[in-house]
């Protein structure tokens, strides 16, 4: 999946020349373009997304509200969610994990960009066939008895996988809870670890 | 289409590859070409099933050896070709002059002109409540054995499968027709589980389960036992 070294220069002037035409014919703003650019930068990380499964994990009508309509739960915390979200719970007989096996949708309104290994083909192929040898690869070994669900998401529904809490954590704030957890915990590759004391 | 953008199950692509450090993009092109996609999407230029069918229309091969930004230039490319808002022989020439001269500049016009029609789809705001879903929370259905040659969201490892209901969506517009400019076609979509041995037979691992979102039109009730 890397770019040929050799390759990457064209890319670039393909890239440029295309948005030249389009800027010469009235199709496109340089500085619509480079506000969209910094939005993805700077905006929009996977700590929106942590932020709501701290608020879940210690307020059980937000929890209720999140799983039956994530959107509106998760409007209540002032941010937007654009397409349709749905949030889908880990418990101790289900692990949930989110795949796009026919292009790379992944739940940018929480999480951000994804990582390239989301888009890699071998993520993509093999996550709806061998999950738990997926979920090994990224360290995760699940007791056979734990049904693993696979979400590919194949419509505009985006996924976010909430994680279980920790044991370990009662005492813990919302905002020390959130920073425990990862992109990956809400992709549903890993599991929220206990904090080392 | 039948293509290897459908790679649900295949096998050969080895190991996920995780790179901890990495950066939400390579290059500075691959910036510029994530938002001039948004953008053209968001003014309507063409819509996100189209820029989608944009990817899986390129050549086998060279779609498994471009890189995901490039796998992006290359469909926004085609769409604006496809809408006639550029050329390729434009692109051919406009590269030639900026290979030449790398300080070419043009100039930028205002206002903007309009997409007419706007290509629109499920990201303009279209979701509605079903008021009459065909199925419902539980039932069993059969995704639909098709083999379309355009755009379909309904992968092949699933094609004749039996599943089960467990969530109705809502009415969004159906991908397979409103990537081909063949309308919005507004229909329920719901999420469809599938049990692991349905899909994959005694290949399946212990206790799995795929669930795909699917559209009406996409599954059809199963025989009558």
């Amino acid at each position: 999946m890397t770019a040929d070294p050799e390759q990457e220069p064209y890319v670039a002037l393909r890239t440029k020349a295309l948005e030249s035409l389009l800027i010469e014919k009235g199709l496109l703003t340089e500085e619509a373009k480079d506000r969209q650019v910094s939005a993805y930068e700077m905006d929009i990380g996977p700590l929106a997304g942590a932020k709501v499964v701290a608020k879940a994990w210690t307020d059980a009508e937000f929890r209720g509200r999140l799983l039956s309509d994530a959107g509106a739960a998760i409007a209540e915390m002032g941010l937007a969610t654009g397409t349709s979200l749905v949030v889908v719970e880990n418990t101790p007989d289900v692990h949930n994990m989110v795949v796009c096996t026919l292009c790379s949708c992944y739940p940018w309104m929480v999480l951000g960009l994804p990582p390239t290994w989301y888009k890699s083909f071998a993520y993509r192929s093999r996550a709806v066939i061998e999950p738990r040898s997926v979920l090994s690869e990224f360290g995760l070994e699940l007791p056979e008895d734990v049904t693993v669900h696979v979400w590919d998401s194949s419509a505009e529904q985006r996924y976010m996988v909430l994680p279980q809490r920790p044991s370990g954590t009662e005492a813990m704030s919302e905002d020390e809870l959130a920073s425990l957890v990862s992109r990956d915990a809400m992709i549903g590759v890993a599991a929220v670890e206990e904090p080392a004391t | 289409m039948n293509g290897v953008h459908d790679m649900g199950g295949m096998h050969g692509f080895g190991p996920i590859v995780i790179d901890e450090d990495e950066h939400l993009f390579h290059a500075p092109w691959e910036a510029r070409v994530r938002s001039m996609v948004m953008l053209s999407i968001a003014q309507g230029r063409f819509n996100a099933d189209a820029s989608r069918y944009g990817i899986e229309q390129m050549p086998p091969a060279v779609q498994l050896n471009a890189p995901y930004f490039e796998r992006w230039l290359a469909s926004l490319e085609f769409n604006h070709v496809r809408e006639g808002n550029v050329s390729e022989v434009e692109l051919e020439d406009r590269i030639d002059v900026l290979r030449e001269n790398p300080s070419f500049t043009v100039e930028p016009k205002a206002p903007l002109r309009p997409s007419n029609p706007p290509r629109t789809g499920n990201l303009d705001g279209l979701v509605g409540l079903s008021a009459n879903p065909r199925f419902a929370v539980g039932d069993a259905v059969i995704a639909k054995n098709i083999n379309p040659l355009g755009h379909t969201r309904l992968p092949r490892y699933a094609r004749g499968k039996r599943g089960t209901i467990t969530r109705v969506h809502g009415i969004f517009a159906f991908a397979d027709t409103n990537a081909h400019g063949l309308g919005l076609q507004p229909q329920t979509v719901y999420n469809v589980a599938f049990a692991g041995r349905e899909l994959w037979g005694d290949s399946a691992e212990m206790n799995q389960v795929v669930s795909l979102d699917l559209w009406e039109s996409h599954l059809e009730p199963p025989p009558a036992e």
